[in-house]
């Protein structure tokens, strides 16, 4: 166990330093490409003289080798001070990622004031997709054919095919502007300010992310779920004169639910690329606004900050789900 | 692999006892996108507690089907099941499922086909096993896992308090097998059905797992039906003999009456396809032409006969438009169980037949 936990986290490092490596590369290539200064694209504008150019490009070291660039950019991960371009250092504490010419801030910071957004949202939607899809699906699973099963799985194909983009505005026009059900607050209400206004201004988004994820989820729930009742072992655990709750749940949703951990930590993981329409919809300053408003300005500090946090959740959550594997599926070896 | 000449001494004569388990007409027919799938049809037999009977047949002959239905388990699919399955004078076949747990596990258990996939991968032998004992008995968790170690120690595991942690796939094929018989016995059974007991095991694990069904068999005085490819098994192991051919029995009776005296084609066939130590070298075993029927388009007439080399000896080509009945031979030696095929041959004709055309091929 310990060895496994080890190992991986080697790994996890490994893969987060070909992550850092690649973003930087590709960074570093799009202003050569482009024919034009990395500082650029660094400050999001053109220096207004060549001295300051040179000056700058000094400053930020882009006249080193790029092997050197890389390991102070790695280095400064840990702290440093970091200038703004103009005069002034900033001090930039771990994890520092930088400084946002084209905000003033420094993008841990940007990223600090994002990751709450995201996280609430992401969890709120997945505990809701997943009571949703896991439900559904083991309903539908259990009985094929039934009432619940076909109009489960129309649910579910309407869900799948209507996208955020139609459904959150639908969501919006109707319960917020039209009923006036839930508070026209447009955007997200900080948790430790407002709890009350927080869940409000997250209910929309939740429901509308967890929508589609709820239908793939009852897929999949619903076709392991009536694979694993075909097994051979539930006909032993039939045979042995179980009563069906024991059957269903000790024996066949054990199993069922199992590759559903792994879809689930995958999912959970790479969020940070789903979330982009819902935040745009609804209008909340999570990481996918934050990444889609630094490619507009060619933000490269932020984007390079975001992308890597983003890795560092997708190797986290997938690290987590190993583990639990590991201690579902007894013939995983840990 | 064994000698298969009737071991006269071997069978023993249940005259005087009341049948624990009657199957009358026993129909298991699965309604499918291509048809009826008559997997069981018209099957019957009787069984005395302490008699071991085998159910021999080709893949897909419905003998697995037939298992099941003894125990219930096609209640809540799809299939229909006709007929009547009577344990101790009770009806299981109307029984719900509800009714037919307390049957299950307690009165009758099954070793089913393949250990490794009717175990459950996530839990332990010994969780499985002695769960089997709780549904049935109201004792502690601690007293049905001492129950299974026991049990486990009976069915020859070695350090069974050890394993009793194990999974599925930390145990090797044959131990799996043994642990699954663990399991079908740990309530003591009146009626234990094996599925291929003893399919893919070595010939020494074979011999001591047919042992140890034959012990527990008389200990409790159990019932026993044992489902095989192999007549060997057979002759080695039974009393009584059911062949089945399409979902149907084709052939029946006592072990010694049937070795002595086989009379249908298609057990000819089976006897001549089975390997003897016996035999020298091997002049090759002849496997029967031809695949099984199918079971949803049964051939008219009798079943066999589209692999059939003898159905020209039959006047009128009745095996092409008459189903035989299955009917007593002249040479049945049992009271009880009587020796019954089921052939449009005049009994005189086929022993003739089995006489100089099969017996020197054997
Ligand atoms: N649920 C089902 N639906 C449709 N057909 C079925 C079903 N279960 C079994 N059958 C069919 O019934 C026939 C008999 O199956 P069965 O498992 O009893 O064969 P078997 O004699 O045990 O063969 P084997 O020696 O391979 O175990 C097969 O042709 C099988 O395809
Ligand atoms: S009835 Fe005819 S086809 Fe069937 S086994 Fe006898 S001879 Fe062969
Ligand atoms: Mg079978």
């Amino acid at each position: 166990m310990i060895r496994f936990v080890v190992s991986r986290l080697i790994g996890m490092v490994l893969v987060l330093i070909v992550v850092s490596m690649v973003t930087f590369l590709i960074f570093q290539a799009v202003p050569l490409l482009a024919k034009s200064s990395p500082v650029y694209y660094y400050i999001g504008k053109a220096p207004a003289t060549p001295e300051l150019l040179q000056s700058l490009t000094h400053r930020f070291g882009f006249d080193q080798p790029l092997p050197a660039q890389y390991w102070s950019y790695l280095a400064g991960f840990f702290g440093k001070s970091v200038t703004d371009g103009t005069s002034a250092a900033v001090q930039c504490p771990f994890p520092c990622f930088g400084y946002s010419f084209r905000r003033n801030e420094l993008v841990s910071t940007l990223i600090g004031q994002a990751l709450p957004v995201t996280i609430s949202l992401a969890v709120g939607a997945a505990i809701l997709w997943l009571i949703g899809g896991l439900t559904v699906g083991t309903l539908s699973g259990l009985k094929p054919g039934s009432l619940v099963d076909r109009a489960g799985m129309t649910g579910a194909l309407a869900a799948v095919s209507l996208p955020i983009f139609f459904t959150g505005p639908v969501a919006l026009l109707i319960f917020v502007y039209t009923l006036g059900w839930l508070p026209d607050n447009n955007g997200y209400v900080d948790i430790t300010q407002n709890p009350v206004g927080w869940f409000l201004s997250l209910l929309l988004p939740w429901i509308c992310l967890a929508l589609l994820f709820a239908a793939l989820y009852a897929r999949l729930t619903r076709s392991n779920v009536l694979e694993t009742m075909n097994e051979d072992y539930i006909r032993t655990a039939r045979a042995k004169g179980l009563d069906r709750r024991t059957i269903v749940v000790k024996h066949g949703l054990r199993a069922a639910l199992t590759p559903v951990v792994t879809i689930f930590g995958i999912d959970i993981g790479g969020l940070i690329g789903t979330t982009i329409i819902t935040e745009t919809v609804f209008n909340l300053r999570g990481l996918g606004t934050l990444s889609i408003q630094a490619i507009r300005d060619l933000d490269l500090p932020v984007l390079l900050g975001v992308t890597v946090v983003a890795a560092f959740a997708l190797v986290i959550a997938n690290f987590i789900v190993d583990v639990l594997y590991g201690f579902i599926d007894p013939r995983v070896s840990v | 692999m064994v000698d298969t000449s009737p071991s006269a001494a071997a069978v023993r004569d249940f005259a005087d006892e009341q049948p624990f388990l009657v199957v009358d007409d026993l129909r298991v027919h699965f309604p499918t996108d291509d048809g009826l799938v008559k997997s069981v049809d018209g099957l019957s037999f009787e069984l005395r507690r302490g008699e071991i009977l085998g159910i021999v047949g080709e893949s897909g002959s419905g003998k697995s089907v037939t298992a099941q239905a003894i125990l219930g388990l096609h209640k809540g699919s799809q299939a229909k099941v006709t007929g009547r399955i009577l344990l101790d004078d009770q009806d299981l076949v109307p029984l719900s499922e509800n009714e037919m747990r307390r049957v299950r596990g307690d009165e009758v258990s099954m070793i089913f086909q393949d250990p490794l996939s009717s175990l459950h991968p996530f839990y332990t032998i010994g969780n499985q096993i002695s769960e089997a004992y709780l549904v049935h008995h109201k004792v502690s968790k601690k007293e049905a896992r001492q129950r299974t170690i026991e049990m486990l120690q009976k069915v020859g595991i070695p350090n069974a308090a050890g394993r009793y942690d194990d999974y599925p796939h930390q145990f090797s094929g044959g131990m799996r097998q043994r642990a699954m018989i663990a399991m079908a016995l740990i309530c003591q059974p009146k009626l234990l059905i094996a599925d291929e007991p003893t399919t893919a095991l070595d010939v020494t694990v074979q011999a001591q797992i047919l042992e140890l069904i034959k012990e527990l068999r008389d200990e409790l005085n159990s019932a026993v039906i044992i489902i095989t490819h192999d007549l060997g098994v057979v002759a080695e192991t039974c009393d009584q003999v059911v062949v089945m051919y399409g979902g149907q029995c084709v052939e029946k009776g006592a072990v010694d009456d049937l070795f002595a005296q086989p009379e249908m084609p298609y057990t000819w066939g089976l006897l001549g396809s089975m390997p003897r130590m016996d035999r020298v070298r091997q002049e090759r075993l002849t496997p029967i032409p031809g695949s099984p029927p199918s079971l949803i388009n049964v051939p008219k007439g009798c079943v066999f006969n589209p692999r059939c080399r003898f159905s020209d000896r039959v006047e009128g080509r009745r095996c092409f438009t008459e189903h035989p009945d299955l009917l007593p031979t002249t040479s049945t030696t049992h009271e009880v169980t009587r020796h019954e095929v089921r052939c449009h041959i005049p009994p005189e004709e086929r022993q003739q037949i089995l006489l100089t055309e099969i017996r020197p091929t054997l």
